[in-house]
């Protein structure tokens, strides 16, 4: 039996997400006292970085520029079969919700989504993911013999440990042609996609009008932060949707989260308030996002914004 | 067009989450429902738009008790047509999937819509289980789609941008924000509401794959620190020496 773990590349080079997976598949295989294998589909550079967490085997599989998610798992699914997986393990992003429900599917396998710990098998096999979007912690029990999860990000931290060779095998499992079609694939460059960044700089209905957002874009410039925004800002058109952070947008938990001008209303806090410190510039001092804060600025973000930028600056100059 | 939409029961988003019997059960006490968002804004507004434009119908599909019949009745006054109520404790992403998959093996839906995860459990994948299930092609987190005959175009949010693809139906996809704008039901839609069928069918059995054992409330902060306007240095100082994160 072993541990399978999705490994994902995009335009021949790892994601940043495959680091954290790779990890969190070798200390999970080291608990359950089984081997570790990962999964890739076509080539990866960079692939030799994941044998610091302990990474040895990966079974690459060759691209089909005709296959889809469908497909993809389908081959996926043949891995872990072939390798008597008894956990798969995806990433929690756009890639792993798609793969894992199939994959699971196929494998007649218990899932959890979003899982934030190691799995614990002290009391059977358990693991914790956060519910009720990051106000609460449940732990589950899966109970069948095969489980598929994936895993959100920024969840553990990887450590490297000795450097190991990763042995690479050409599966012959073959991806089939699919029925979904990609046509088109547009994404922004330069900045790291929210769900993934580490920085985050997030401005709500404080800053008064859409032209007050260049400050904004300084700071995560210098800062190296992604953007993020709250719901009504997105809804106004003042930003784009996918910057819509909190309990019906996106769900982050990054290492910063600078709070601009929002209020930290419930359903804000809920998407945000995993981050692991956060910073709240807000002139009204009963705000309920001080409450949620570690780090507080009260007063006029026109003020504090750019004195706050200029600090970051000679702090990266030096 | 013959579209199905799941719809799940959610806390209203400002409940307060406790819990009872040692923490291992969700404290429903006081807890008002609500549909879940992203079902009611987004998917089921879709699909309404699409049978509008194109004629047929929208049911909702729903996995629970009797009890959430009152639930359904808000997706009926937004406007679905009518609702199949599959009688059962909904008990996990695999057991929910089952039921409404089994639900849509007997029917020609040319347009199965989730909504792109539930608010309460963040699972995001019940979408893709039923598309499995039923082996028909799957796309998650769509925010914008097109039909043209029995083809249809969607854009899917993917990290950092859009993936866009077309696909021939019937097809299983999950709704993100943008793909349609919430609808508030008029009080004569309310009453409509009323008269709609609601079918109910018995479940299919299940084994069970995962449990809740335990929860917990995520750690609180210690307490804020707060800084004047000009002391950004020092706030600098702070975020890169004691909070580590610079
Ligand atoms: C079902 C439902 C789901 C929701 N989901 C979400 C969600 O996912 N995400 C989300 O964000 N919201 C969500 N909301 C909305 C939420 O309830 C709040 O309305 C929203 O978060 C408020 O956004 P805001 O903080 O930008 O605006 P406001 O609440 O208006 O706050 C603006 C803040 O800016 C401060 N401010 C103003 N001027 C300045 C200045 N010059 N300097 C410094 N500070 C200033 C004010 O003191 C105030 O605190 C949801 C609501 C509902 C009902």
């Amino acid at each position: 039996m072993s541990v399978l773990v999705y490994i994902e590349a995009q335009n021949g080079k790892l994601r940043k997400a495959s680091h954290e997976l790779a990890y969190y598949a070798v200390k999970s295989a080291a608990i359950l006292g089984l081997d570790c294998c990962g999964v890739v589909v076509g080539d990866c550079a960079d692939i030799q970085d994941l044998g610091q967490y302990g990474l040895t085997q990966v079974e690459q599989l060759a691209p089909n520029a005709n296959g889809d998610n469908m497909t993809i798992a389908a081959a996926v699914a043949g891995v872990a079969q072939a390798k008597s997986a008894s956990l798969v393990i995806f990433g929690h992003n756009s890639i792993g919700k798609s793969l894992l429900p199939s994959v699971a599917v196929k494998l007649s396998a218990g899932t959890l989504s979003g899982v934030n710990s190691l799995p614990s098998t002290d009391n059977g096999f358990t693991i914790s993911k956060t519910v009720f979007s990051g106000k609460a912690i449940a732990t589950y029990e899966m109970h069948t013999p095969v489980k598929v999860i994936s895993l959100m990000g920024n969840s553990v931290k990887p450590e490297s440990s000795e450097v190991e060779n990763v042995t690479i095998n050409n599966s012959d499992i073959q991806i089939a042609d699919g029925t979904i079609k990609v046509i088109e694939t547009r994404r922004e460059d330069g900045t790291v996609p929210l769900p993934e960044a580490e920085l985050v700089v997030s401005a709500g209905r404080g800053m008064k009008a859409p032209d007050n957002w260049p400050i904004i874009d300084e700071l995560a410039e210098v800062l190296g932060a992604t953007t993020a925004c709250s719901r009504p800002v997105a809804d106004i058109g003042w930003r784009p949707h996918h910057e819509h952070v909190g309990q019906t947008g996106v769900a982050i938990r990054p290492n910063l989260y600078i709070a601009i001008g929002i209020s930290g209303a419930i359903q804000h806090l809920a998407g945000v308030n995993s981050s692991k410190t956060i910073v709240v510039i807000n002139k009204d001092p009963e705000a309920p996002f001080f409450k949620a804060a570690d780090y507080g600025v009260c007063a006029d973000l026109f003020d504090v914004v750019p004195k706050l930028t200029a600090a970051l600056r000679k702090f990266k100059e030096n | 067009m013959k579209i199905l939409v799941c719809i799940s029961k959610t806390p209203e988003t400002t409940a307060k989450i406790t819990f009872t019997d040692g923490d291992t059960k969700f404290n429903e006490d006081g807890v008002q429902y609500i549909l879940n968002p992203y079902d009611e804004w987004y998917a089921l507004v879709r699909a309404l738009e699409l049978v509008e434009a194109n004629g047929g119908e929208v049911v909702l599909g729903h996995v629970g008790p009797a009890a959430n019949d009152s639930i359904i009745r808000k997706g009926l006054a937004v406007g679905a047509h009518r609702a199949v109520r599959i009688d059962a404790d909904p008990l996990s992403a695999e057991m929910v999937a089952k039921q409404i998959a089994s639900h849509a093996a007997t029917e020609n839906y040319d347009l199965i819509l989730c909504g792109k995860e539930t608010i309460d459990y963040n699972g995001a994948i019940i979408g893709g289980l039923i598309a499995a299930e039923l082996t028909l092609p799957y796309v998650s987190f769509v925010s914008h789609l097109e039909v043209s005959g029995s083809e249809f175009t969607l854009t899917r949010d993917i990290e950092g941008g859009v993936e866009v693809s077309k696909v021939n139906g019937p097809i299983v996809i999950s709704a993100s924000k943008g793909l349609a704008e919430q609808r508030i039901p008029k009080m004569k839609d309310i009453m409509m509401s009323k008269r709609k069928p609601i079918d109910v069918i018995e479940a299919v059995s299940t084994d069970p794959t995962t449990t809740i054992i335990k929860y917990s409330l995520p750690q609180g902060k210690q307490g804020v620190k707060m800084l004047g306007p000009d002391d950004m240095d020092e706030l600098v100082r702070l975020l890169n020496e004691e909070a580590k994160v610079l």
